[in-house]
């Protein structure tokens, strides 16, 4: 209840600061304004949502997928270790954002480089936080699996993966949050639909109250997200008390 | 055991030593703590780098080691759900409820170890234990950190259900060695030494109450704070 009092708090403070020094909707429109946009182009706003949201969503899944798939080939075999993590890593100092206009390019500006610079976006928590998981299963365990003659592939699949989910779990959480991050810069970068296209086009046309409606719809989008995800994190690990937060 | 030497971390903890373990009796190890007993017991189970094991054996650790996402039963039967063989699983699944029967768990069979004492948590992994169905046991004070009733409570459990089995108990607790062990050796010195075998008279387990017994403790009690 209390944070809700707050960002009333907050909104009254901006819609007063736009009063009191009457600055131009275009530069910074009152959230009443905002308010009536996101009313009257409600129907827009939905349509390019959707857009938006299958691109997250896709995106979300894909690099969930290739990067849980990866860090079990890492756990798995001492090669691809060898050969392929240390790239992974290095990997990491490419700016994702510098190559989205690669990704524009080679795959249109249709929804597919949107998905493509989410889930690479996302790829790298996911893969680093399973595979710390998968490293650190307790020792104990494995102990006890060789006494019980098992076969490596038993203790991987059936001992260290489960055992792995909560870090597994945490990284799905960071990955949900940073998502719509990859969906929009890809917007931004070259589109023809979704809330960062809208975004990019009203700021261009001076009407700056449907950027702002379209800003706050993809903050109630991200948070929709990050609460699916937490609530499937939390389904995934029900032998974990949820962490107090 | 034949000319075993034992290293760890650089340190030699025993060297050439030759231990026998009689078949069907159980051997109980007595030592203070960081004299080696986990490392020999660990040897025998061929955990150690460069050690084999002395055959199959069940293992049963200090920790419960339950696996905290499958059920009290999954749990029992998880060596031949590793092992991934379904025939020898569903012949062992009757033999798993009844041991679990036995330790007092038929309540118990589907809660995830979480819902459980630290008690009951030991008697599940003894359970699994014995379900293994291993004719050498290996445990490594499997009851040490319990309270000590309940500790008594699962001597007397552990003494009746390991019967006929090699078992090789370490514990730095005489109480325990003289309670479960047919033959009990002290282990000292470092690199360590084995000592003769004690043999107290009695069945298993023995009254902790017996005169003769307690007296046998002081004197056990007296050789290990004899040595540093």
């Amino acid at each position: 209840m209390r944070p809700l009092v707050t960002a009333l708090g907050l909104i009254a403070a901006w819609e007063a600061l736009v009063w009191l020094t009457g600055l131009p909707p275009y530069i910074l429109p009152p959230p009443s304004r905002v308010a009536v946009v996101l009313i009257q182009r409600f129907d827009l706003l939905v349509e390019q949502a959707a857009w938006t949201s299958g691109e997250m969503v896709l995106g979300l899944a894909l690099g969930l997928a290739l990067g849980a798939a990866l860090a079990v080939v890492f756990a798995a075999s001492a090669a691809w270790r060898r050969w392929a993590l240390p790239l992974v890593i290095v990997s990491q100092a490419i700016p994702v954002i510098a190559i989205a206009p690669l990704l524009v390019l080679w795959l249109g500006y249709g929804m597919a480089s949107k998905v493509a610079m989410a889930a690479l976006i996302i790829f790298f928590p996911v893969v680093s936080s399973l595979y710390d998981g998968l490293r650190r299963t307790d020792p104990g365990w494995l102990e006890l699996a060789r006494t019980m003659d098992a076969p490596p592939r038993a203790v991987l699949l059936q001992i260290r993966l489960p055992a792995a989910l909560p870090a597994f779990a945490s990284g799905m959480r960071i990955a949900a949050a940073v998502a719509p991050i990859g969906a929009v810069i890809g917007e931004w970068v070259g589109a023809s639909a979704g809330l960062g296209f809208l975004m990019t086009q009203s700021l261009a046309r001076g009407q700056t109250p449907l950027a702002f409606a379209a800003l706050t719809i993809l903050c109630l989008l991200g948070l929709a997200l990050y609460t699916a995800a937490d609530r499937l994190a939390r389904r995934l690990v029900p032998w974990q008390p949820p962490q107090g937060d | 055991m034949r000319s075993a030497h034992i290293v760890l971390d650089g340190h030699v903890v025993a060297e050439d030593l030759s231990l026998d373990f009689p078949g069907g009796r159980t051997t109980c190890l007595l030592g203070r703590s960081g004299v080696g007993k986990t490392s020999l017991l660990r040897h025998l189970a061929g955990l150690l780098p460069g050690s084999r094991a002395a055959g199959p054996v069940a293992y049963m650790a200090q920790r419960d080691l339950l696996l905290p996402w499958l059920s009290v039963l999954e749990n029992v039967l998880l060596g031949y759900r590793l092992r991934r063989d379904g025939a020898a699983r569903r012949a062992a699944e009757p033999r798993a409820r009844a041991l679990l029967t036995e330790v007092g768990l038929t309540d118990c069979l589907h809660d995830l170890p979480q819902a459980l004492s630290g008690g009951m948590r030991q008697r599940a992994a003894l359970a699994r234990t014995l379900c293994e169905d291993r004719q050498i046991v290996l445990m490594d004070e499997p009851f040490g950190h319990l309270d000590a009733v309940t500790r008594l409570d699962l001597q007397d459990l552990a003494a009746r259900l390991l019967q006929d089995r090699t078992v090789v108990l370490v514990t730095h607790d005489p109480l325990e060695a003289l309670r479960l062990g047919h033959e009990i050796r002290i282990l000292s010195g470092r690199p360590f030494t084995v000592g003769p075998v004690i043999a107290p008279p009695g069945g298993l387990p023995r009254d902790p109450g017996d005169a003769a017994l307690l007296a046998l403790q002081g004197r056990l009690i007296a050789e290990l704070r004899g040595q540093t």
